[in-house]
């Protein structure tokens, strides 16, 4: 691999890399896309999943909120079967008053954002189950998306035009020749040489770039978040006030996801996210105000992200942050060829992300092709989903892989393995030969395998044999087992209490054979 | 179900599973929610207490209306579930029914056209209904009442079994009053999709039952699934109020065996009674837990010699059993217990559910009773 030379290396497999090895890839640029862990491992799978209108950032950053809700309407088209159109209601409780929503819906109309005034009745009657108190609430076109979809498709499309994917293997360094980086050195030894080197590492950008003598001011701020059951609410709810902690419920799939808390951590924490208990009751006091019946909800587990927000005076006290997009062109900013950097953004705006990025590349490369990616498909969305003559236990996989379940075999594996989120043998298969996994957590964020009410308590052991069988190797079906519960445990730990703390207690004797 | 039928999703899949599925998109409802026998045995097996069985019938309630059976079953659905008006209307004419629906050309074209199937007999008719005859019963010698609620069996097909209940009741020293006013329970119409029916019944029979309650009558029964249904399935499934009656509303052998166990009331039985018999627990008298009532009462009859079956469901699941389409599924369910009754060869097989009689009666020859009537019968009057 060390003798080819691409056009562009991007470092870092979440959704703002797997957004550009998209776009570089449509674009004809031979493309390498190196991650250390899995696709979709750091921040991109650790938020809410919630495709932003930009309601939310109307009132304080109207160009976030204008990228917002363009990204927002260009998802709903090209990742149709990621994004679930759900909507979104702004409440407001009587402490909130009303003078906030009547700026909110201004603000909003102003950046494009449809914002309609509903009568708490009404509001109470499509949620009934949002806090009764409510003394207004208004419409917008947020939405639920899967991240864990959302990058999958990316990285497959790009691989689909010719894009090379390194999984597992880390960064080490950035390799320079006569102050032009030129490559990167990575993990495994290897030197691999590229015309552009673009980080897109989130949170872990500025250590690397730090070791090319580039200065990056990177604040990670830490967001929590708790997974209930199920579905209390089929919209997306948020608070109207000035954004929060834990005022956004979000439902994702079966399940809702209560968040965010916003605290400023230390880089050397962000290998090792968790919630902790301080965070977790902050969340539930919160959430209850939002929706009562989270008192009552089962709580799954509790899991943290970090933001990578970007501080633009590094000299400064941290307080001048941006939540918006960054692209650094370290050429022209740092004297450095070689090497552009984009951060910052979210979620929802990551195909522009990629876009501004690429654009970037192009010019430094004297390419003229222009952007796609808000026109074409991604898979999963392309088109329609084939007919089945007996669906009902593929339903569930229909809904996650859209289009691409043209790919499984549901003739051998139509069985449902993880009764909880209704996943088939076939996606395993499918997951297997698509994304590479290595294990029981790789096959989580391709699947949703373990991720339901039981956390992997009934379906795993199932699970490991079958992957141990599609991997070749059946002995290393209790390694699987054994690392699994190792990694529920942590997002279990929070949370340990009432019907959780029975769930792990029965998981425990079930895996002790104690019954 | 799952062991005879996998189609059958199975209770955890069909219920909390695919509650949380439903929640997202009713997309997601699945029709073979259909075999649920609502028998709730997943409820009594579920340590956690989780309602599976209440799950599965909301969900069809809710869900499963526009997959409402079209054409000549829907017909036969609604028949099915229209206990009151058929019943009111085959009385008059009971010995010209009775005769008919046994005869093999109507069973042939039942069967063929309107999916009822041939092997199955419907209960006969009584030519005289149990309140006509019980309102000719002079009950005024008594200064303390029960209420019965008889339920469309006994009252349109077997009213020998509410006699029995008013025998024993007055020899106790109690007299009978029937509710003011008494609907079909509605356990055939929430299984056959009439949900709406269903509730506007029970609310008619729960205004009724407070009156009784008011004047300080217990509401008794002698069927295990009216029972059931007006305590459990009315608040749990129909979303009808009942906490301030619910108590109050039980079977008889309930009733009975804390009375007479107390001291209460006396029976004087018959020195002459020997009978042999085997108890079956009806599916919702186990969800109830109240076979033991049942059981005991039994007991307590000098000459009766009991033996208690394992607990099996019988397959029949009201009227499910009588659809075509489901025949074959009945008889795999309840094979364990035929076989049980059969080995143990009784005189009767004693019972407090009206559809396991019918089952039980058509695929072992057995007779089956109530435990009121065995109790009836060895009583001096």
């Amino acid at each position: 691999m060390s003798a080819k030379e691409y056009d562009v290396i991007i470092v870092g497999g979440g959704v703002t890399g797997a957004a550009t090895v998209r776009d570089c890839a449509l674009r004809g640029l031979s493309t390498l896309l190196i991650e250390r862990g899995d696709i979709c491992d750091g921040a991109s799978g650790r938020n809410h999943g919630l495709l932003h209108s930009g309601a939310r950032y109307a009132v304080t950053d109207r160009e976030g909120a204008e990228e917002c809700i363009r990204e927002n309407r260009i998802l709903r088209r090209i990742a149709s079967n990621c994004v679930e159109q759900t909507e979104g209601l702004f409440i407001s409780l009587p402490e909130d008053g009303l003078d906030y929503q009547a700026n909110f819906i201004k603000k909003c109309r102003e950046a494009g954002i449809s914002a309609e005034a509903i009568d708490p009745k009404e509001a109470l009657r499509m949620e009934p189950a949002i806090n009764p108190n409510i003394i207004g609430a208004v419409k917008v076109p947020d939405a639920s998306v899967d991240p864990f979809r959302l990058v999958d498709a990316h990285i497959l499309d790009a691989q689909r035009h010719g894009a090379d994917i390194l999984k597992f293997t880390a960064v080490t360094e950035l390799v320079k020749e006569g102050g032009r980086v030129v490559g990167v050195k990575t993990s495994k030894g290897d030197i691999i040489r590229a015309r552009e080197v673009v980080l897109a590492a989130g949170i872990w950008t500025a250590g690397l770039a730090q070791a090319a003598g580039v200065k990056i001011g990177m604040m990670p701020s830490k967001g929590a978040l708790i997974i209930y059951g199920h579905r209390v609410a089929k919209m997306v709810i948020n608070r109207c006030r000035k954004p929060a902690n834990a005022d956004i419920l979000v439902p994702g799939d079966v399940v809702s996801v209560l968040g965010t808390t916003s605290d400023k951590v230390p880089v050397e924490t962000c290998d090792d996210m968790h919630a902790t208990p301080e965070e977790v009751n902050l969340l539930m006091r919160e959430g209850e105000q939002l929706v009562p019946c989270l008192a009552q909800t089962r709580i799954i587990r509790a899991y943290a992200g970090v933001r990578p927000l970007v501080v633009a005076d590094p000299a400064g006290d941290g307080r001048n942050v941006s939540r918006g997009i960054v692209l650094l062109d370290h050429e022209t900013r740092d004297g450095i060829p070689g090497l552009i950097t984009i951060t910052g953004g979210k979620l929802t705006t990551a195909r522009l992300m990629a876009e501004m990025a690429t654009d970037l590349i192009c010019e430094k490369l004297g390419s003229s092709a222009r952007c796609e990616t808000a026109n074409k498909p991604l898979p999963g969305s392309e088109g329609r989903v084939p007919r089945f003559k007996d669906p009902f236990n593929m339903r569930a996989a229909i809904g996650r892989h859209g289009t691409e379940v043209s790919r499984m075999d549901f003739v051998k594996g139509g069985e449902i393995l993880c009764e909880c989120e209704h996943v088939t043998r076939a996606e395993i298969a499918y997951a297997v030969k698509q994304f590479g996994v290595r294990n029981i957590s790789d096959l989580r964020r391709h699947t949703r395998i373990g991720m339901g009410t039981c956390q992997g308590s009934y379906c795993i052991q199932k699970v490991a044999e079958a992957l141990a069988e599609e991997l070749g190797d059946s002995s290393r079906a209790g390694e699987f087992v054994r690392e699994y519960l190792q990694e529920r445990w942590k997002g279990m730990t929070p949370v340990l209490w009432g019907d959780t703390l029975r769930e792990a207690e029965y998981m425990h004797k079930v895996y002790k054979n104690e019954i | 179900m799952m062991e005879v039928n996998p189609d059958y999703p199975g209770p955890k899949k069909a219920g909390p599973d695919g509650e949380r599925y439903r929640l997202k998109d009713p997309a997601f409802f699945d029709y073979a929610l259909k075999y649920c026998l609502n028998c709730k045995r997943c409820e009594v097996a579920c340590p956690s207490d989780v309602h599976i069985g209440d799950m599965i019938q909301s969900a069809r309630i809710k869900y499963g209306s526009q997959a409402k059976v079209k054409g000549l079953r829907g017909v036969r659905d609604w028949a099915l579930a229209s206990t009151d008006l058929v019943g009111s209307l085959a009385s008059p004419v009971a010995p010209v029914v009775n005769e008919v629906l046994q005869l093999k050309p109507v069973k042939s074209v039942m069967h063929g056209m309107l999916g009822v199937d041939k092997h199955r007999t419907f209960p006969e008719y009584a030519s005289k209904k149990f309140v006509s005859w019980f309102l000719k019963q002079d009950q005024s010698a008594f200064d303390k009442f029960v209420t019965y609620f008889h339920g469309c069996y006994v009252n349109y097909n077997y009213p020998k079994q509410g006699q029995d209940f008013v025998k024993i009741m007055n020899a106790a020293g109690y007299g009978v009053h029937l509710l003011e006013k008494e609907k079909c329970c509605g356990v055939a119409l929430m299984s056959n999709g009439f949900a709406a029916k269903a509730r506007k019944q029970g609310a008619l029979n729960l205004n009724s039952i407070r009156k009784a309650v008011a004047a300080g009558e217990p509401v008794l029964t002698t069927s295990s699934t009216c029972t059931f249904t007006m305590r459990d399935e009315y608040p749990d499934v129909l979303g009808l109020e009942n906490a301030d009656v619910r108590d109050n509303i039980m079977l008889a052998t309930k009733w009975l065996y804390e009375k007479l166990s107390s001291g209460e009331i006396k029976l004087k039985f018959r020195k002459d009674f020997k009978m042999k018999v085997v108890y079956h627990t009806a599916c919702h008298m186990q969800k109830m837990g109240w076979q033991l009532y049942s059981i005991e009462l039994l007991r307590m009859i000098p000459g009766v010699t009991l033996t208690v079956l394992d607990q099996n469901c019988c397959g029949i699941a009201g009227t499910f059993g009588f659809k075509k389409e489901n025949y074959g599924y009945t008889q795999k369910i309840g094979s364990k217990l035929f076989e049980d009754i059969c080995t143990s060869n009784p005189e009767y097989v004693s019972t407090d559910c009206e559809t396991c009689k019918w089952q039980i009666e058509m695929s072992t020859g057995v007779p089956v009773l109530n435990p009121i009537e065995i109790l009836a019968a060895a009583i001096e009057a």
